[in-house]
């Protein structure tokens, strides 16, 4: 296809000797500067894989003589970090959490770690808004404490875990029961029912509740009080307040007194350091249902 | 006027070779104008990020000032935040529409006497006439070999221009830092990167644009000359030359023995040796021309030498090269200034500055802004009532700490309190000192009674508590459960 070569005259151009219907095609070279670019960009593309990792090998790639990694990267990142917070940290670390609120900015900085850590450990079951879920995990938001709400109760029950069979400490109780293992009966349960959804205001006192009244006292005021407040140093909730973990309707209720629930929580003194779980606490304190510190006891006057 | 050059057979490059261009120096009302224009011009941009502005203890005392890490523009008394960037939109659409109403009225006068790459272009050449000497000594300097002496003077000449460019460049980065610090740190090389780079930057496009490129810049990198055309009609000014009065050309001698023979114009290209873009205006109108009036001054120079009108060549519209070609009066210049295209460029112009200054001396300068935290949505209390979470913004743009106040509005029987005060009692009002010229972010907690609709639309209510008062007011929906039925 040479013989159809020729000097175009008006661009003193050769044509590269194809010819459709008259049109011509001119043999135009690249420009030079972009040959240039182009070559320089292959030298940059080769030299580049001396210094980084580039060749693939059988278990890693070729490390590059100035052997850099994404992950040393992080690393530096990440004790840059750790150094930049460390005395922050300590600073948390040395003082008594019930202490916390007396030091605006070191109980905010607590606050915000524990809000970061919250979503590495505590999201899995309580959710990312700690809002927990009905009949499974406590919403954290609310006023309503099963173990406590005061800083050193949270504090305690994060460490110790709750119903725990690896920590001699832990939060732990164990409603019995009533329906399953026969200590009540399926009527008396109605009755007990009848009471509890009178105190806590859903229905008005009758015939069965009255009745309910006499088997509350005698099974049920050891754990959750005469008046069915609750206890929360054994982790009974209150029975006359709006918020039911397990479902405040009567069947849900019935559910509970027959077959009886035990939440468990692991135990994360074994698992994080004092300061995580100061700073945890703290978060879950601040998110609006957090209670005061109990009253100092006073000194023995001597 | 000369034919035009048949280019149908003749091989096309892609580019043009740049024929030097060598303007001599000229004196004359024209010339006088573009030196105040210059010296206007190059004042404003190197004067104006040292005058100082008080502006109090709270914000920079920088009179101009584009603060880009705080997000601020100072601008004397005007101070704006980024969501009022439209004014800066605004102040483009002025300058744009100026721009317009310039063009319209008097031609290129934007090109020739104001632009940067004119002034820039004009001040580096003044500087080549001092080191090199004028026209003819500078096109022998630049046909004669390379040699010591010649290396010397452009070495000397090349300094200078840098020099300037340092200087220009240098001055940008003041409009964007506190400018005596900045030029100290600068000097200490302890300035951001950033203002090297910039620095740098526009020290290479000054020292290119203004020493090498020059009218090149205008006619092939600029488009405001081919945007003009559409811009120009028959009523614009234009340098022209009146060829009915200067054709045929012919020296003073020739003239003197034949009177009628040869008209006006004596063909001393004095007119193309001052052009700085290279042109012979007596080809007719040129994309090249950018009517800066030196070949006026240097025709009247000539014209007045041998006792002839002035005015040869002189701004003039098409309209009136007609008239006066066809022997007609002249058109009074007002007719032509005043006409339906300058008035709707006057009128936009005047418009989108006046909309500019009315809303600027309305604004608020305060505001509330308020976002649901939607994880949970709403918390049951033990007590039945139900809890809303919040962040309120409380923006205060005023160059001073304020105490404000926030108000529940429209939701029955609601108290808060402050999120992240452990203390906090609920209450029907919050009062807080917002710093000057930030935004705060007000976390709360709005407690209602349960019952009734699942939203309900109420209104947080801003006051400013001192004299100045003033108020704002952001919408917000209380959520609570589905009433169940």
């Amino acid at each position: 296809m040479t013989e159809g070569k020729r000097l175009d005259e008006p661009t003193n151009t050769e044509t590269v000797g194809h010819e459709w219907d008259g049109i011509e095609e001119l043999n135009t070279p690249l420009p030079r500067w972009w040959l240039y670019t182009f070559y320089a960009c292959i030298v940059f593309a080769l030299g580049y894989t001396v210094f980084y990792p580039a060749w693939p090998g059988l278990h890693s790639a070729t490390p590059g003589i100035l052997h850099w990694s994404s992950r040393e990267d992080l690393n530096a990142e990440m004790k840059a970090q750790q150094v930049h917070n460390a005395p922050v940290l300590a600073a948390i670390a040395a003082t008594p959490i019930e202490a916390l609120p007396d030091h605006p900015q070191l109980l905010k900085a607590a606050i915000e770690g524990g809000r970061a850590q919250f979503r590495i450990h505590c999201i899995q079951c309580h959710g990312t808004g700690a809002a927990g879920i009905q009949g499974l995990y406590p919403n954290l938001n609310d006023d309503d404490w099963l173990w406590g709400g005061d800083l050193k109760a949270i504090q305690y029950t994060l460490t110790n875990g709750i119903r725990n069979p690896d920590v001699p400490t832990t939060r732990t109780s164990q409603m019995p029961s009533f329906g399953r293992d026969g200590i009540l009966k399926p009527e008396q349960i109605d009755d007990v029912v009848s009471y509890v959804r009178a105190i806590s205001g859903q229905d008005a006192a009758n015939a069965s509740s009255t009745r309910g009244a006499a088997l509350f006292a005698a099974n049920c005021v050891v754990c959750h009080g005469p008046a069915g407040k609750g206890n929360w140093l054994v982790g009974a909730p209150n029975l006359t307040d709006k918020i039911w973990l397990y479902g405040g309707s009567r069947e849900a209720i019935t559910n509970s007194v027959t077959n009886a629930h035990a939440g468990v929580m692991p135990a994360w003194g074994k698992k994080l350091d004092p300061v995580t779980i100061k700073m945890l606490a703290a978060y879950v304190h601040s998110l609006g249902g957090g209670e005061p510190n109990p009253p100092a006891v006073a000194p023995t006057p001597q | 006027m000369n034919a035009p050059v048949d280019i149908t057979d003749a091989p096309l490059g892609v580019y043009a070779k740049r024929k030097g261009v060598y303007p001599k120096a000229v004196d004359g009302f024209y010339r006088r104008l573009k030196w105040a224009a210059m010296i206007v011009t190059l004042t404003i941009y190197y004067v104006t990020p040292w005058l100082r502005w008080e502006r109090g203890a709270y914000a920079p005392n920088q009179a101009v000032l584009v603060d880009m890490a705080h997000r601020r523009f100072f601008m004397f008394a005007i101070e704006i935040w980024p969501q009022e960037f439209y004014y800066v939109a605004g102040l483009l659409i002025m300058a744009g529409m100026g721009l317009f109403l310039v063009t319209s009225a008097v031609g290129r006068a934007w090109c020739g006497y104001a632009c940067p790459q004119t002034v820039w272009t004009d001040l580096y050449q003044h500087i080549e006439r001092f080191i090199d000497g004028d026209r003819n000594a500078q096109v022998r300097l630049a046909r004669a070999p390379w040699g010591p002496a010649k290396l010397a003077r452009r070495l000397f000449k090349w300094t200078i221009w840098l020099l300037i460019a340092v200087a220009t460049g240098g001055a940008w980065i003041f409009y964007f830092a506190d400018a005596p610090t900045l030029a100290s740190q600068f000097l200490h090389g302890t300035a951001p990167f950033v203002a090297y780079a910039a620095v740098g930057i526009l020290t290479a496009t000054t020292f290119i644009f203004g020493g090498f490129m020059r009218e090149q810049v205008c006619i092939y990198m600029c488009p405001w000359p081919r945007i003009q055309t559409a811009m120009m009609d028959e009523k614009s000014l234009l340098v022209t030359y009146r060829d009915w009065r200067g054709e045929p050309r012919g020296s003073v001698k020739a003239n003197g023995h034949a009177e009628a023979k040869f008209g006006d114009c004596i063909d001393c290209n004095q007119c193309a040796a001052v052009c700085p873009t290279g042109i012979d205006i007596r080809n007719g109108p040129d994309i090249g021309c950018i009517t800066c009036g030196l070949c006026i001054d240097a025709c009247d120079k000539v014209m007045a030498q041998i006792g002839r009108p002035l005015g040869l060549i002189d701004y003039l519209t098409l309209e009136d090269a007609d008239t006066e070609r066809a022997g007609h009066p002249p058109i009074s210049a007002l007719k032509t200034l005043l006409r339906p295209r300058t008035f709707i460029y006057l009128g936009v112009w005047c418009s989108v500055g006046l909309a500019m200054l009315f809303t600027l001396e309305s604004r608020t300068r305060l505001a509330i802004a308020a976002g649901q935290e939607r994880n949970p949505l709403y918390v049951q209390l033990s007590g039945g009532a139900i809890r809303n979470s919040f962040i309120l913004k409380l923006r205060n743009m005023e160059d001073r700490p304020r105490v404000m106040s926030v108000q529940l509005s429209g939701l029955n029987g609601a108290t808060m309190w402050q999120r992240d005060v452990p203390t906090a009692a609920p209450t029907a009002q919050i009062s807080v000192t917002v710093p000057a010229d930030s935004v705060s972010n007000l976390p709360v907690f709005v407690e209602a009674p349960s019952g009734g609709s699942a939203h309900t639309p109420f209104t947080f209510r801003l006051t400013a508590r001192d004299n100045e008062g003033g108020t704002g007011q952001a919408n917000a929906i209380f959520e609570k459960p589905e009433p169940t039925s």
